[in-house]
């Protein structure tokens, strides 16, 4: 069975909505969209309090390359474009629109009839994917159009589908694969179009049979597609680890991305909504949102509008229960702990966790037994120990030079520490101030204009 | 729902080990037991007696240095003393009187644990201090071992030392008796089988890798085979030489249960491996032209002064870097 070379741990798989067919959510009466919900520039609002908008309406544009455009998952009206809290009760710029009734923009094929040809060229399917505002679904929010345009010099080899979804709790790359098999594969199509490569690999962790299975039935039919099934073990489905896990190959340390050793990963429900935005022209308003955690009544799949609530998608799956001490937005491993349930969902927002009772607490954290444990979990072969400790020190050059930039913040060295120390707190901090410190020297560097 | 205060915001990751530093140790305590057994079996209750005794000293001292003069949370919860206390005791032959228990359990807890600033910080193997200094302190008492009934040895002699002293020869020694126990030694050294059990358990909990173990032992034996061979042995006893010599002493004790103990050994597998290898190298040195008939102790304190040094320069390998 293939997998990632170095380290990984493997957290209780908990997943409780996997056999749970998507559902769609009803549509909210009220969504805040925040304009920065994606890596880069924030997008910038092109509506104002009092416009009316319909469904697909470009509603605030990317505002630089690195950016993505946002457009009105409901019809309605602009009741404030204005700071609002999110989930961790940041203030940030929203546009609030009051649902009324459910107008469509033009153009847009809501019908479910699979569109397979696409004559487009690859300059049209990437401007198209632009235009769309589609971001990578599995938590990293990257504008997919950057990731699609290699830069000159570069080539892209294999086409890599990340269907890993290695999170615990989360199914709804799972559910999506499985009821949405065929789209998926045509937006493979799509991507090797846009990419000019010959072969797309769709890598899927092994506790997913039926998808596998589904998914191979479906690629018999297409060239150069192939569904590779991999060992069960945290982080598979880091972007790094999956490209070693399917290539062999290992993307250098910072500043090399993927691109480097010729691969480009894409996740599975984003390329659905490639599909969707090519073949369809419908952009990025929707996506599946997995409400779990064992203290929920009815773990669910959502089918769900962005903007929406969380509250409501919590409220759909029997509200939150009783003991309820932590809610992530994401999985466990790397998702992030909300206080502000009326924050709404977003692009990167692939499940709602809900931690009860002592899971939600963490452990007090007693002294370093050297055990090696973060040291072997480490799917980057760092020493998290030693990261911890250094950045405690403020041992800036010291963690430099032991490639604490390196480091993925996938948690695993944290979850595996028997004596509970916040192992990757301090090595997150570590890595800003040295991503810092680098970009300082480098600006140092830069010849002055 | 909006904000809800009663909710906690902390970053990621959201999950824990289910295995606490005290459930680890309780695991090795766990892995000791069958050799506790087939101690008692072979040397009677007085081994109880030793081992409880050691126990109970470890923790008292840990607790009251705690409590009285470093003043910081109280740690014996955590079952490392408790470890310290049943690996001294197991380092001890059965006949030895309660004080000098009581003077190795400080020797161990206080000056070699606890001075460091306890678990973790230690860089010697409290319990092999504790061991070490009573055999250079009290080395009568500590090499007087009861005789066993059946063993056909030189009576009290540990079938190491009646190798040293050129009575018996190594590959006179029964694999059955060292196997099972039936040879004078320290308390826990006597069974190899016991100890493989608790090797055995310790892997299926994860609490240690087999590397520095098996390669400790691969050490001795291929160290062992090439002195036999050179030395002109022939036949069964160019393999009864090495395994007589992976079996006996405290090659299974130390390499199994001291030399991994996580503070005093590497943080790296290539690390451990090449801690294994001195401490096989230098444990074979001790015994064949030493002055000590057994040399294992001596050989994981040398190679615990190295650790500090191995992990600065052995590094993990890096994803991405040829």
């Amino acid at each position: 069975m293939k997998t990632f070379p170095i380290g990984g741990v493997h957290p209780s798989e908990n997943k409780l909505s996997c056999s749970k067919p998507i559902e769609v959510l009803p549509l909210p009466e009220v969504v805040n969209i925040p304009l920065s919900q994606h890596i880069g520039a924030p997008a910038v609002a092109k509506v104002a309090k009092g416009d009316r908008v319909v469904t697909g309406q470009l509603i605030a544009e990317a505002g630089s390359f690195m950016s993505a455009n946002i457009h009105s998952p409901i019809s309605g009206t602009v009741t404030a474009v204005d700071l609002v809290a999110n989930g961790q009760g940041l203030r940030q710029p929203m546009i609030t629109i009051q649902r009324e009734g459910d107008e469509w923009a033009e153009g847009i094929d809501r019908s479910t009839t699979l569109v397979k040809e696409c004559a487009l060229s690859s300059q049209e399917i990437i401007a198209k994917i632009k235009e769309a505002g589609i971001v990578g679904m599995g938590g990293a929010t990257f504008p997919t159009h950057v990731k699609l345009s290699v830069p000159p010099g570069k080539k892209a080899e294999v086409l890599i589908i990340n269907g890993v979804e290695c999170e615990p709790y989360l199914t709804s790359d799972h559910r999506t694969m499985l009821e949405r098999g065929e789209e998926l594969v045509i937006g493979v199509t799509i991507l090797m179009k846009a990419l000019d490569v010959k072969k797309a690999v769709i890598g899927i962790e092994n506790n997913k049979p039926d998808a596998i299975a589904h998914l191979k039935k479906i690629v018999a039919n297409y060239k150069g597609i192939k569904v590779q099934p991999l060992m069960v073990k945290y982080p598979q489905g880091g972007e790094k680890q999956l490209i070693a896990a399917i290539t062999g190959r290992q993307v250098p340390p910072p500043p090399a991305l993927p691109i480097d050793v010729g691969a480009v990963v894409c996740n599975a429900s984003t390329t659905v909504a490639v599909y969707e935005a090519v073949q369809k022209n419908k952009p990025l308003i929707e996506r599946v949102v997995t409400v779990t955690g064992k203290g929920i009544k009815e773990p669910k799949n959502l089918l769900t509008r962005m903007g929406t609530p969380i509250s409501v998608l919590l409220e759909a799956a029997g509200g939150l229960p009783e003991n309820a001490g932590k809610v992530i937005n994401g999985g466990p491993m790397m998702g992030r702990a909300m206080c502000n349930l009326d924050s709404p969902v977003t692009k990167g927002c692939s499940g709602i966790t809900v931690m009860s009772g002592r899971d939600a607490v963490r452990q007090t954290a007693t002294q370093c037994i050297k055990c090696a444990k973060c040291v072997a979990a480490c799917p980057m072969g760092l020493e998290p120990y030693y990261l911890s400790k250094m950045t405690q020190k403020k041992g800036w050059e010291a963690i430099e030079a032991q490639m604490v930039t390196s480091c993925i913040e996938c948690g695993s060295c944290q979850a595996t520490c028997p004596a509970y120390l916040p192992l990757l707190d301090w090595i997150r901090l570590g890595k800003q101030t040295v991503m810092g410190i680098i970009r300082a020297r480098a600006a140092a560097a830069a010849p002055k204009k | 729902m909006g904000n809800n205060n009663k909710l906690t915001i902390a970053p990621s990751p959201h999950v824990q080990s289910d295995r606490s530093t005290a459930c680890i140790m309780r695991d090795v305590v766990i892995a000791l037991l069958p050799a506790l057994v087939v101690s008692t079996v072979v040397f009677g209750a007085n081994v109880l007696f030793i081992t409880a005794l050691s126990v109970c000293a470890c923790v008292v001292f840990e607790y009251l240095i705690q409590r009285f003069i470093v003043r910081g949370t109280t740690t014996v919860g955590n079952w490392s003393a408790v470890v310290t206390g049943v690996l001294l005791a197991f380092n001890l032959p059965a006949t030895i009187p309660w004080w000098i228990v009581l003077i190795g359990a400080f020797v161990a807890i206080a000056i070699a644990k606890m001075t460091f600033g306890g678990l973790g910080k230690n860089p010697f193997n409290p319990a092999l201090v504790g061991r070490v200094f009573l055999l250079i302190a009290y080395p009568v008492q500590m090499t007087s071992f009861p005789e066993v009934e059946g063993f056909d040895a030189l009576s009290g002699a540990t079938p190491l030392a009646a190798v040293k002293q050129g009575t018996v020869s190594a590959s006179a020694h029964d694999v059955q008796d060292l196997m099972l126990g039936n040879m004078p030694g320290s308390l826990g050294e006597v069974a190899a089988l016991a100890l493989l059990a608790g090797f055995v358990y310790l892997l299926w909990r994860k609490v240690i890798t087999w590397h520095i173990p098996v390669t400790i032992l691969a050490t001795m034996a291929v160290f062992a085979a090439v002195v036999a061979a050179c030395s002109g042995m022939t036949g069964a006893a160019l393999w009864q030489f090495p395994l007589f010599h992976v079996l006996a002493g405290g090659a299974l004790l130390g390499s199994i249960f001291m030399a991994t103990d996580y503070s005093t050994s590497p943080m790296t597998v290539k690390g451990g491996i090449i801690f294994a290898i001195g401490i096989g190298a230098i444990t074979m040195c001790i015994r064949l032209w030493g002055a000590y008939p057994e040399g294992m102790s001596f050989a994981i304190l040398i190679m615990n002064s190295v650790v500090p040094l191995l992990n600065k320069y052995i590094k993990p390998k890096r994803f991405g870097v040829k």
